[in-house]
């Protein structure tokens, strides 16, 4: 077999807003591919398109071997989708959304009722099957839409943002089960806003931003391209910033970034700490935070782009990336 | 395999309908919210107005029971467009269009659902009035007739619901459009009072009105009087409104979920 998911050159626009400006990407069947980015880089539209929700308007894309445009019936028959876009019915219950896409996907009567069942045990869901699904929490939910999408068995599953707005032990156990499904042979694409995520869950990386890919990787590639950490130093007074700013700069061999009486540079090397508050002290410099902090999304488009990520509400995000 | 035959498509389309009227045992009060508001509606329009409008409730009754059938069918095709909307704004549509089925079912089965609540409104209307004291001044084949002819018109207004449904940003504004043009349209007909009744000008409205004309049918075909021409009238009308609104409404239900 083939790649499980091709895509070259797509593109997409939206009234006004270019979301997508040739976005190509591979992913091998069984393995997990992290498509990491802020909101409105264009990383909703890539799954819409590839899960044949939209249409795009140049480049193309086959999943499982089938074109997402001309053969999007079969590509449907592969796939398994959660987003926030592809939600289940709130009002009816956990149970009955499951038997309804069994029933929808053409399994008889018995076969969908013991599917939605067995989903259920398997996302811990039993105690409240019986219950509509606007009554669930942030987490259930999740696992709810999560179940929707594995009625069929999808050789192929696209994940959009699966744990953004949930909690940390309810994004733990999210990780937990889509382990357990590239475990038995699931190939993935997950979309996020966290570098942890990617990091956790991915094989191969991808940064998009302004509807383009930046980089690509493994997880380890690209730390060792931006910096795997941050050194941070909060000056004590802004006489000393400048001072500070040389030292980190000279124990980093990177251009610190100076933001007030913050100062940060990316640090390849733990061993750097230490360099630097020894650094710090011949030179009699004093500050009131040092931290050496893990590389963080922002940091990785830093690197990247030279700007910062805004993770915040977007004003410029694309129209499909809220729908 | 290709795209799901017909026959997987009609499957598919009852399941969905199953859905939306699974979503009534959950939420028991939109069930009374077209059972309770036609009979309400012919309650009151009955007791309070009957007496001045006909001379007696009776004589009432026989007059406006096919009228208020009639405009609670056009109050509950406001529910297709209202579920529509939900399912788009919700992203329950979302998840469909991306199920390997056939890629009419989700409105279809909207429809049909739509159907089996204005099945329901009709029988409940019936039975109240016979409880009221409505005689059957016709057959019982005048009644089926009746009934598929405003079930008819519900599918072909229905369209013009899936336009709003789509159209509306979110569903609330899908009851306020849906309802804020649905009230003249009803109201200056002959659902209440008869025409002869009004200055020339509004008559001239009145009868064009195809509320009015439906209403004129169903009064024949359950009460006596002449049924063919306003049964044509209706028959024409509806399916007028199907060949402008089903193109318009598929279109840009296309458009939405392809720019979304």
């Amino acid at each position: 077999m083939t790649t499980a998911i091709h895509a070259e050159g797509l593109c997409k626009r939206f009234g006004d807003t270019q979301a997508l400006r040739g976005v190509s990407l591979d992913v091998e069947p069984g393995t997990v591919l992290g498509l990491l980015g802020p909101n409105g880089a264009g990383k909703t539209t890539v799954v819409r398109i590839l899960s044949t929700l939209l249409h795009a308007d140049a480049g193309t894309a086959t999943v499982g071997g089938f074109d997402v445009h001309t053969q999007a019936h079969q590509v449907r028959q592969r796939i398994g989708l959660t987003g926030q876009y592809a939600s289940v019915d709130e009002r009816l219950t956990g149970r009955e959304n499951l038997i309804l896409i069994g029933r929808l996907l053409g399994l008889p009567h018995r076969t969908a009722r013991e599917r939605a069942d067995a989903l259920l045990t398997q996302f811990q869901l039993e105690h409240a099957a019986a219950r509509a699904a606007q009554t669930y929490s942030g987490g259930m939910r999740r696992r709810l839409d999560l179940a929707a999408s594995l009625v069929g068995q999808p050789q192929i599953l696209f994940l959009d943002e699966p744990t953004t707005g949930l909690d940390p032990r309810a994004r733990l156990e999210l990780w937990g089960l889509i382990r357990r499904l590239v475990a038995e042979g699931t190939t993935v694409l997950l979309t996020t806003q966290y570098l942890e995520e990617a990091d956790q869950l991915a094989d191969e990386i991808v940064v998009i931003d302004g509807g383009r890919v930046i980089a690509s990787g493994t997880a380890d590639a690209l730390k060792a391209r931006i910096g795997a950490r941050t050194l941070v130093a909060g000056a004590a007074q802004e006489a000393d910033v400048g001072g500070i700013a040389a030292a980190i700069g000279h124990v980093t061999g990177e251009a610190p970034e100076v933001d007030g009486l913050r100062i940060s540079a990316p640090a390849r090397d733990a061993d750097m700490l230490p360099a630097l508050v020894r650094a710090l002290d011949r030179d009699g410099l004093a500050v009131n935070e040092l931290m050496l902090r893990s590389a963080s999304l922002d940091d990785v488009f830093l690197a990247l782009t030279g700007h910062h990520a805004d993770t915040g509400d977007d004003a410029q995000a694309a129209p499909g990336e809220h729908p | 395999m290709s795209r799901p035959g017909l026959l997987r498509g009609l499957q598919q389309t009852a399941s969905l309908a199953w859905r939306t009227l699974l979503q009534l045992r959950h939420n028991p009060w939109e069930l009374g919210d077209f059972s309770i508001q036609p009979v309400l509606f012919l309650l009151l329009f009955l007791y309070v107005f009957g007496g001045a409008i006909a001379g007696s409730t009776s004589d009432y009754l026989t007059f406006i029971l096919p009228g208020v059938i009639v405009m609670n069918m056009a109050f509950v095709t406001v529910y297709v467009g209202h579920g529509l909307n939900t399912d788009l704004t919700k992203g329950f549509f979302d998840r469909l269009r991306a199920l390997p089925i056939a890629p009419w079912a989700p409105l279809a089965g909207r429809i049909l659902a739509d159907l089996v609540k204005q099945a329901w409104s009709i029988v409940l209307l019936l039975a109240i009035g016979f409880l009221l004291g409505f005689r059957l001044g016709t057959s019982v084949g005048g009644l089926f007739a009746m009934a598929a002819l405003v079930l008819v018109f519900a599918l072909a207004l229905s369209w013009v619901m899936v336009l709003v449904g789509v159209i509306a940003r979110d569903p609330e504004h899908v009851q306020l459009f849906g309802f804020t043009a649905l009230f003249p349209v009803t109201f200056v007909s002959n659902v209440f009072v008869p025409v002869e009744t009004m200055p020339g000008w509004l008559q001239v409205i009145v009868i064009a009105n195809p509320i009015s004309q439906l209403s004129d049918a169903s009064r024949g075909l359950i009460v006596g009087g002449p049924v063919l021409e306003p049964a044509l009238w209706a028959v024409a009308w509806s399916v007028a409104i199907t060949a402008v609104f089903a193109p318009l409404s598929v279109w840009a239900l296309r458009r939405r979920i392809m720019n979304g």
